[in-house]
């Protein structure tokens, strides 16, 4: 048993995903109040480079083929043995496809307590966790001997889990890894040869206010105008009005352009999620109680339909035409 | 799709046992005239006399087994136009839609506003508890009936638009001015009152109007008034002509009715000139299925200064907003297929009739005409008003 | 092939949330309680299933205000039979949900269970996993397809970005579905309304909700405004030009 906090790192492909660093960030502030170490937990194979800019205090590494690559099975039966055996105070998943396909889980089978969408921690070590689409706010002790806690961004920086130094690494042998009942097939690639919106400086953003998909278009005339391009949030792709690879937010993009003008997005959790990382979230929606708002810098409740013709006109003129 | 067979319910049998003349079917000419004066006719693979072609022929399955029947608006035009009185609307069309739900084929914004009717009461997905929020602040208070307990002299049913429609709030507001200004003894249901539900129908859910019509009644009931009246003609036609079927009887007039019976009470009230060329457009369910054309018209034309001109489509033969028979929730559907919205032709139309304001009477009407205004060449300085509204500005307010 | 689907009822997002006077629960009194959204599509994808390859399909839901409605509904949709696990389940969290589920589902047997990835209430977890730990089954979630072969399935598992892992899940197995091949089919409510007149749904009864695993909340409250954007007024062109200056002061222009 001890006051250690492990943090279950998650990659894909070759790339430690964003919540990993802001897990480890997260580990950071409980363990300033609980005491305790701050320890990566990573499985994959011939993946120890990953470990190079964790904000940890040392890193437990599993080797094995079958953890290539995340598989619900594979992963709980390492972890099952790890956490029965070392006992920490906290286990952090992050609230996401990876994450959520183990802690509940192992919930139930190291019967062991649970919290989820933990969004930070305060004072004394509580969680602070966001339920009904951010819109309610629980906090509460954290349960003990060992918890397990699922995290979602947004209460701490991913800059604030990286490290210029590479922690420790400590090899740990792998149980077997045999009769596994989840196994990866292979990938499928999202289209190709679109415009990557997590690189772009200015991302003209449409929600379900740009109402149908030939409104698109003025938002594309602006994009142009400001050298940027058009993204969306999840309504606007599942009408097929722009491509998955537009997607801003939960099972989208993280993106951090300097101005992310949002029109139209009333600024639910799964997508605000992706737009944390801006510098400057400009809103415009008629509803003055838009959760984007609690977000954004600057905003209006203007209609956008009034608005983005007139601006997009007024950019060109103060660029010469 | 079952055979025409004797003995047997087919189709064909409750497409003539689903309006009370619906038996009028068997006359059918051919003669085309339906199809021609549909607004979006060109565009269906099977406009309404094809559709009558295969239902007699029984290939009905030829009909089901395409969406154009989707791009009906339910304006009336064919029903007013056939040679042997056909209630196209109401039956064949209707009953056509309805066909496709059972078969779960809706388009995705429409079931959306569907789901939204049953759930919230009405079909923007609003609370029903917020109902009634355009009156907050009003001064003297609108008299909710719940609240107030005793009997009024006039049920005003407000409707969906109405109530939660940003735009068309403006114009409740107005007429609430208006009542108040002639001292008329109103109250509403506030977030007792469900939508009327007849856009619902005729987009093909019978199920989903009855259980409206039911919750409305049982609201209905419980409070005493002598009349109902309202802004909404879509309202008015299901109130007045589709709820008694459901023994839910009560008197019902559109406010165009209420106030031109008041003519002499308003007349000294409209101070202030409003000087325009005004044309007023006949709302499809007002105008060509109940017969109301001039009292609207009558009461324009006692605003000061206001010089009233017809587009070339007026009365009966008015050209539709689009908004009907689930149209307000298929623009982006029907903007696939057609390209071009209704709104949009009768906007150029009241440009071309010389009109400076084009005056509404139906709360689908503020906002798509507002709309078009914003993408026909030319159109950027005509002003679209409910006639509650130009009553207002002639008052002086 | 037998499925069966786990539904749970949460609050409408679309009505006023208010917390009540013991400070660490929703106040009951104005909520409205709809079904799951993503157990909606794991109804969808449990009926397009059966569709494409024959078998049974049994929805199971606790005996909560409006389940009714949501049974009867499902069973217009398709759905065979409807299972409704009665029991005090007022305040109750998932771990306790997901051993109601468990007794039933094991009586019931299925080759695959489907439940919504995740619901807007969780705070322990979502019931799939949960469930999976409880049976001892294979869970894998953030599915939005899933192929079923002898003994098998292959599924689709949504990650960021449009980037999809396809896996083999043996079954008997737990999914936890993100969004069905379809979206959820429209029901016309007459259907519904005669599903009610000619579908029973049967009861189960539970003793005793077993709520171990859960976190304890020690405050619950309303997401602060906490700092509000700087609001621009005025008419279009104004907040055009205000909006132009932001941009050139932001380097952008």
């Amino acid at each position: 048993m001890s006051q250690d906090i492990y943090v279950v790192i998650e990659h894909l492909r070759g790339q430690v995903s964003e919540i990993s660093f802001v897990m480890l960030a997260g580990a950071r502030d409980l363990v300033k109040g609980l005491g305790g170490n701050v320890v990566a937990v990573l499985l994959g194979h011939d993946a120890q480079g990953l470990a190079g800019n964790l904000a940890a205090d040392k890193v437990l590494y599993f080797d094995h083929p079958a953890l290539a690559e995340f598989t619900s099975d594979a992963y709980q039966k390492v972890l099952i043995g790890l956490i029965s055996k070392d006992q920490p105070r906290v286990i952090l998943f992050g609230s996401t496809s990876i994450g959520t396909d183990m802690a509940s889980t192992l919930s139930i089978k190291l019967g062991l307590p649970m919290v989820s969408s933990c969004r930070s921690f305060s004072a004394g070590g509580k969680f602070v966790s966001q339920i009904c689409g951010g819109k309610i706010m629980v906090e509460g002790d954290l349960p003990g001997p060992t918890a397990l806690v699922t995290m979602v961004p947004g209460g701490y920086k991913a800059e604030q889990g990286q490290s210029a130094q590479s922690p420790a690494i400590t090899l740990v042998d792998v149980p077997a890894l045999e009769s596994l009942r989840v196994t990866l097939a292979n990938y499928i690639e999202p289209e190709a040869g679109d415009v990557d919106i997590a690189k772009e400086p200015v991302l003209v953003s449409v929600g379900r206010g740009i109402q149908n998909q030939d409104n698109i278009v003025l938002a594309e005339e602006l994009a142009k105008a400001l050298g940027g391009v058009v993204s969306g949030s999840r309504p606007v792709i599942d009408q097929g009005w722009l491509a998955t690879s537009r997607l801003v937010g939960k099972s989208g993009k993280s993106v951090k352009p300097k101005v992310y003008l949002a029109f139209g997005i009333s600024g639910a959790p799964e997508h605000v999620e992706g737009i944390t990382n801006s510098d400057t979230i400009i809103a415009i929606n008629t509803d003055p109680a838009a959760p984007i708002f609690g977000v954004a810098k600057y905003g209006s409740e203007i209609d956008l339909f009034d608005l983005i013709e007139v601006l997009t006109e007024k950019v060109k003129q103060s660029k010469g035409g | 799709m079952t055979a025409n067979g004797a003995g047997e319910h087919s189709f064909y049998d409750q497409v003539l046992e689903s309006t009370p003349d619906g038996e009028r079917l068997r006359l059918c000419l051919q003669c085309g005239d339906c199809s021609g004066i549909c607004p979006f006719g060109y565009l269906m693979i099977h406009p309404p006399s094809r559709m009558i072609a295969h239902l007699r022929a029984d290939r009905f399955e030829k009909v089901l087994a395409t969406d154009t029947v989707w791009m009906c608006v339910s304006c009336y035009a064919c029903t007013a136009v056939c040679p042997a009185q056909i209630p196209l609307t109401p039956g064949l069309m209707a009953r056509t839609k309805e066909e496709l739900i059972l078969a779960g084929n809706v388009p995705a914004e429409l079931q959306s506003a569907l789901e939204n009717s049953q759930r919230y009461g009405n079909p923007l997905g609003e609370s029903p508890r917020k109902r009634a929020d355009w009156a907050t602040g009003i001064v003297p208070e609108v008299k909710i009936l719940s609240k107030v307990r005793k009997k009024v002299d006039v049920m005003w049913f407000v409707g969906d638009y109405p109530s939660y429609h940003p735009r068309v709030q403006l114009i409740t507001k107005a007429l609430t001015k208006v009542l108040n200004a002639l001292g008329v003894d109103f109250g509403i249901l506030g977030p007792e009152e469900s939508s009327d539900g007849d856009s619902q129908r005729l987009a093909g859910e019978r199920g989903l109007f009855e259980m409206l019509a039911e919750k409305n009644g049982m609201a209905f009931n419980k409070y005493e008034f002598n009349e109902i009246i309202t802004t909404d003609p879509h309202a008015y036609n299901a109130i007045k002509n589709e709820y008694p079927g459901l023994d839910i009887s009560f008197p019902i007039r559109h406010y165009t009715e209420f106030l031109a019976d008041r003519l002499d009470q308003l007349k000294p009230l409209l101070k202030r000139e409003v000087k325009a060329k005004v044309t007023y457009h006949d709302p499809c369910y007002l105008g060509r299925a109940n017969g109301i054309f001039d009292q609207p018209r009558t009461i324009l034309q006692a605003i000061p200064g206001l010089e009233l001109v017809e587009m070339s489509h007026n009365h009966k033969n008015s050209l539709c907003c689009g908004g009907g028979g689930g149209g307000m929730w298929l623009d982006g559907f029907q903007w696939e297929k057609a390209h071009v919205r209704l709104s949009e032709w009768r906007v150029s139309e009241a440009l071309a009739a010389g009109a400076e304001i084009l005056a509404v009477a139906c709360p689908y009407e503020s906002p798509r005409f507002e709309d078009a205004t914003k993408t026909v060449q030319g159109a950027g300085q005509l002003k679209v008003r409910d006639i509650a509204e130009l009553l207002v500005e002639a008052m002086g307010n | 092939m037998n499925i069966v689907i786990l539904v749970k009822l949460v609050p409408d997002l679309v009505e006023e949330l208010t917390i009540d006077s013991s400070g660490v629960a929703l106040d009951t009194a104005w909520l409205r309680l709809i079904i799951n959204e993503f157990d909606d599509h794991a109804i969808e994808q449990g009926i397009l299933l059966k569709e494409r390859g024959g078998g049974q399909v049994t929805v199971v839901a606790p005996d909560i205000e409006g389940v009714d409605d949501v049974l009867f509904t499902a069973a217009a949709k398709g759905a065979d039979r409807l299972i409704k696990v009665k029991g005090d389940f007022t305040g109750v969290n998932n771990h306790a949900l997901a051993r109601a589920f468990t007794a039933v589902v094991k009586e019931l047997q299925p080759d695959l269970m489907l439940t919504g990835v995740q619901a807007n209430n969780d705070l322990d977890g979502s019931v799939g996993p949960l469930l999976a730990g409880c049976l001892e089954m294979p869970y894998v979630g953030y599915i939005s397809g899933v192929s079923l072969n002898e003994g098998k399935s292959k599924v689709r598992k949504e990650y960021p970005g449009g980037l999809i892992a396809e896996m083999d899940v043996t079954l008997p197995a737990v999914l936890g579905i993100q969004a069905a091949e379809q979206p959820p089919r429209y029901v016309a409510v007459s259907k519904v309304r005669q599903m009610m007149k000619t579908s029973t749904i049967e009861e189960r009864t539970v003793s005793g909700l077993d709520m171990v695993g859960g976190p304890t909340i020690g405050r619950m409250f309303k997401t602060e405004a906490g700092q509000h954007a700087t609001m621009l007024t005025g008419s279009p062109d104004e907040v055009a030009a205000k909006l132009v200056g932001i941009f050139k002061e932001l380097g952008v222009l």
